[in-house]
């Protein structure tokens, strides 16, 4: 999947072109037949309860992980506090949503609307941790963004907003300090996180969020910036030395990471009635990174498929009841070492190349194996 | 006077993340990785040395010792196992294996111990210090865990400056393939390192639950993050820096919820630590790395 | 592209090789036998395990009793929910997709005021043995509760306070990242401040906290000789060992999370002494239903003694069996019927259990049992 930049000034380049374009085409394609396809079983009412209910929270994690495969795997950059700005937008989202009740009563177009204020949201915060804090390098990036996260979480947990006639009231640590007339109805309470939320996210809106993060995402990537942005990973000091801006592309990556990260913590917070601070602590942001580097880094397609399928594992595992969590510790322990280990990686492509030539043979070449 | 509590208080937590966060930071400044695992040795260490004194009533040394040996083994296991396959591919992989294996030891210790909490006893016999009228309590755990996470530092840096297999960790840590063309044995001395890291994590185990004794299977999980965090604070991969971060945090911690918030002492502290890694972004003992061209 | 392949295929080998030993635990689900179908959705893994298991066991001593008297039969599954509120909702699913008749949980907060919704739209009939915020039953009129709300508990220990003159300066010890301790906090402040009491000092802790001597020492500042605590054992054990070692002694009183704390593994139960709680739950109550419960309870923990959660979850299991006992349902009612059939029953039902005695349940569907105080002495609890 690594792309070879060396090559761009030789007649190869309309090959390495090609070969992008067919990397993106099969990113989309694959996005968009599973969502078909999984329309199709619902409306044919073939899909379960729990693969219902998995739909939405499938959404969210690929677009968290893509987003986070922005600044991990494109930008080279560690961030251990990516549910800090998920948790941003969940927040803004459910009292933007409940806000706007009277005046939008039309819930796609609400959802909309609070999804991108989420984003906006999170645009700040990410612009106010990233302008100083990309300057630090590797480990202590990481230490730094996770701090974020857990302030966010700490800050959260003792907020109160309410809602009356009069407009919002925002409160720390009780309920009494919002000062609210009878009317107004709570919209987050604290350490019991929002409450009187009607969930109105759908599927849709989820799919239509990861086109839109896929487009972002791998238009910057393809683009001159986003090879910038790869050569600053590459290497720093010769980036530097042709006159890249270093800071300026780190922080459009860490910034178009958050905001994308907003969004899809808003379409979290709106898919269900309540959701507490204590989902966006240090371990959401580990499930998010987890996603990521199994998929690959810098490999978009990975991303989506890793987050999808580690969504789903632990809810396939449910009929091994008390091993389920320590099967699925041993799992992502196997798949590292099978999939990064040079040793093991050795009998593995074994065993693809077969399986690919079998695939090929029967999807005509069509297929994601192609392109590796 | 409650304010010099407050700092006690501090010194006591912070001594305990001090020892966590020196097996920290020497895994990290030999193996170059965040063994996310660590914390979780922690509370495997705690178990094994509850198990021997409650249910096998040996005394606390046995205890110990049988800790330590546990811990050990299982430290250079894990290495061995989960760790050394993926040596000088990414170290983001070896970080996603250690949070498996740390979610693998969780659940072990679920399956293994139940999931009720167990009441640790103190190892420490020692009596409670009593100043001003009693005003200030200095308890025996605080004393003994100041002391060890002295004992442990010095012990530490002797080791590395005087030792062969110590100045073979400095050589590994300052440039791995240099010291393997020295000669230097790299697998065996990143096994030596984890099993010292693992033999402190024990100490620090039957430490932290004679101090707080609610032992259960993420016993271990928040003092490792925390003392993470710490080691960072005093300069990742430095053994005084561990040291003096660790003991910082838990002061700072302390005060900040005796005299400003329990409730916002969390964003208070890990505001200060965004803060001191802003100005001197390696840590407060970190060395400063030259970046070559 | 490799590494992608290798990736999913790593993945399929491993659960197709783990797949094979989970076999038939959900297996039979799907047949509507004459069974009734009851779930639960709890945290049997991760921090809050201890109460979903707690919950799992006391309901499972109840079904094998009912199932071994003969007559009405239970069918009861569990799902992981790991007290989170997006795997409760698959849990949930999972259950649904089982054929769940009547849902008997969630046992935390936050998955409840998760499902409560759900179970609305799906009409399925929802009693919850520990969710004690006060607006799980709001959700709806099929969603009832079986442990005490938060405000109730708050209230009735500022009155024991006020009412047996326990102390002149009241501090108030709670953990500021659960709802459960929070809202105990905020009534208890209300009813005192109504009853005219003075609150010295208010601390908290977190989640995360490990020593509380910190928080301890801010209470003996302001010469508490009182504390207040609503919080659970596990933390109440450390909170004791902390005040001992300061020399610390008011009197302690606490909660029905506080429950527990005599049969912690190993705990020195002399530093219990002369703690008080409001409990509607004694292990070592010698009635004979109880002594049994407690027997049986042991053999599925592996020799841990039941707490409040267990006799809540027990009751509960109970609870919905007399109802359907007197109302005629079977597995081969519908889910919408039972509900209309268990909504009609607790409205007037008066229940005997572990937890109470002539329970009975208002139109939003809490449970009205006297909260009883006891007094720890001498390693047991006594009536206060």
């Amino acid at each position: 999947m690594k792309k070879n930049i060396h090559s761009m000034n030789n007649p190869i380049r309309s090959l390495w072109n090609n070969k992008t374009r067919r990397t993106t085409f099969s990113t989309y394609a694959v996005v968009i037949v599973a969502f078909v396809i999984m329309q199709l079983l619902d409306s044919a009412g073939m899909l379960s309860y729990a693969m219902r209910g998995q739909l939405i929270p499938i959404c969210v994690y690929i677009v968290l992980a893509i987003s986070l495969n922005l600044v991990v795997g494109i930008s080279g950059e560690l961030s251990l506090g990516h549910a800090g700005f998920m948790g941003v937008g969940a927040f803004v989202g459910a009292v933007t949503s409940t806000a706007l009740q009277g005046l939008i009563p039309d819930a796609t177009l609400r959802l909309v609307f609070s999804m991108v204020l989420g984003g906006i949201f999170a645009a700040i915060m990410g612009l106010i941790i990233g302008i100083p804090v990309l300057r630090l390098r590797g480990d202590y990036l990481a230490i730094v963004t996770l701090a974020f996260g857990e302030i966010i979480r700490n800050i959260a947990n003792n907020l109160y907003v309410g809602m009356d006639e009069k407009g919002l009231h925002f409160a720390f640590l009780s309920e009494e300090g919002l000062h609210m007339s009878d009317a107004g109805k709570l919209v987050m309470a604290g350490p019991r996180g929002t409450v009187n939320i009607t969930p109105i996210a759908t599927f849709l809106t989820g799919f239509i969020l990861i086109l839109i993060t896929l487009f972002i995402v791998l238009n910057l990537v393809n683009s001159k910036e986003g090879r910038a942005i790869k050569a600053i990973r590459d290497n720093r000091i010769a980036a530097e030395s042709v006159g890249i801006n270093v800071m300026s592309f780190k922080l459009k990556a860490f910034v178009i990471s958050a905001i994308l990260a907003g969004m899809a913590g808003a379409l979290y917070g709106l898919s269900m009635s309540n959701v507490t601070s204590v989902k966006f602590s240090f371990t959401t942001s580990i499930d998010i990174l987890v996603f990521v580097v199994l998929g690959g880094m810098g490999n978009i397609l990975g991303s989506v498929i890793a987050a999808t399928i580690l969504t789903l594992l632990p809810e396939l595992m449910r009929p091994l009841a008390d091993y389920r969590m320590i099967m699925y510790a041993i799992v992502l322990i196997v798949v590292m070492l099978f999939t990064w280990s040079p040793k093991l990686k050795g009998a593995i492509e074994v065993v693809t190349g077969n399986l690919k030539e079998w695939l090929g043979k029967l999807t005509n070449k069509k297929e994601v194996g192609t392109n590796g | 006077m409650a304010v010099l509590q407050y700092l006690i208080n501090g010194l006591s937590i912070g001594s305990i993340y001090a020892i966590i966060a020196l097996g920290y930071t020497m895994v990290y400044g030999i193996a170059k990785m965040l063994n996310f695992a660590h914390g979780d040795v922690i509370m495997v260490g705690a178990y094994i040395s509850y198990c021997v004194m409650i249910y096998l009533k040996m005394p606390p040394v046995v205890a110990i010792l049988a800790a330590i040996v546990v811990c050990t083994v299982l430290g250079v296991l894990i290495e061995a196992l989960a760790y050394r396959p993926l040596r000088g591919t990414s170290s983001l992989a070896v970080l996603i294996t250690a949070i498996g294996v740390s979610y693998f030891l969780q659940n072990a210790a679920q399956l293994i111990w139940g999931v009720a909490q167990k009441t640790y006893s103190s190892v420490v016999t020692m009596e409670s210090v009593h100043l001003f009228d009693g005003k200030i309590l200095i308890t025996g755990e605080v004393i003994v865990t100041i002391i060890t996470s002295a004992v442990v530092m010095v012990c530490l840096t002797l080791f590395t400056s005087k030792t062969r297999t110590g100045k073979a960790m400095r050589a590994v840590s300052e440039d791995r393939d240099a010291a393997q063309l020295m000669g230097i044995n790299v697998n065996r001395t990143i096994a030596v390192t984890f099993a010292i890291g693992s033999a402190l994590a024990a100490i620090a185990g039957v430490l932290l639950c004679s101090a707080s004794p609610a032992l259960k299977p993420t016993t271990g999980s928040m003092p490792g993050i925390r003392a993470f965090t710490a080691a960072v604070f005093g300069g990742i991969g430095s053994v005084p820096g561990a040291m003096l971060g660790g003991i910082l945090l838990g002061v700072i911690e302390e005060l900040c919820k005796g005299l400003i918030s329990t409730q916002f002492s969390d964003a208070i502290v890990f505001g200060v630590l965004i803060i001191v890694l802003l100005v001197k972004p390696t840590g407060l003992l970190g060395k400063q790395i030259q970046e070559k061209v | 592209m490799k590494k992608l392949f290798a990736f999913v295929m790593a993945v399929m080998m491993v659960v197709g090789l783990f797949a094979g030993c989970g076999g038939d635990a959900g297996g039979n689900a799907s047949d509507k036998g004459d069974a009734i179908r009851i779930g639960l959705s709890g945290p049997f893994t991760g921090d809050n395990a201890v109460y979903g298991n707690a919950v799992k066991w006391g309901m499972e001593v109840a079904v094998e009793e009912i199932n071994a008297k003969g007559g009405v039969q239970i069918h009861f599954m569990s799902e992981d929910d790991v007290s989170d509120n997006e795997k409760a909702g698959t849990a949930y699913a999972t259950l649904m997709d089982n054929n769940m008749q009547i849902f008997a949980g969630a046992v935390t907060t936050g998955p409840c005021l998760t499902l409560a919704p759900k179970t609305v739209t799906d009409n399925i009939f929802m009693m919850t043995p520990s969710g004690s915020n006060e607006d799980i039953p709001k959700a709806g009129d099929n969603v009832f509760q079986m442990c005490f709300t938060d405000p109730n508990q708050g209230a009735a220990s500022a009155e024991l306070i006020n009412s047996q003159k326990m102390g002149t300066k009241i501090g108030v010890l709670y953990d500021s990242t659960t709802d459960y301790s929070n809202g105990i906090k905020k009534s208890f402040e209300n009813a005192a401040s109504e009853l005219q009491m003075e609150i010295a000092a208010v601390t908290s802790f977190d989640a995360n906290t490990t020593d509380y001597k910190t928080q301890l020492q801010q209470l003996q500042s302001a010469e508490c000789d009182i504390v207040f605590m609503p919080i659970y054992a596990a933390q109440a054990v450390t909170v004791l060992t902390n005040a001992n070692e300061m020399g610390y002694k008011p009197v302690f009183l606490g909660c029905d999370g506080m429950d527990g704390v005599l049969t912690q593994e190993n705990f020195d139960t002399s530093l219990a002494e002369g703690l008080i709680m409001m409990t509607p739950y004694a292990a070592d109550n010698d009635d004979p239903a109880n002594v049994a419960f407690v027997e049986k309870y042991k053999e599925k923990s592996g020799g841990e003694a039941p707490n409040q959660f267990a006799a809540d979850g027990y009751d509960v299991i109970y609870a919905i069996y007399e109802g359907c006992v007197a109302k005629g349902i079977t597995g081969k009612t519908s889910n919408a019927d039972t509900c209309a059939a268990l909504k009609e029953y607790f409205a007037t039902a008066t229940f005997n259990g572990l937890t109470g005695t002539n329970m009975t349940w208002d139109e939003t569907g809490m449970v009205s049992k006297v909260p009883t105080a006891v007094e720890v002495q001498n390693g047991t609890y006594v009536s206060k």
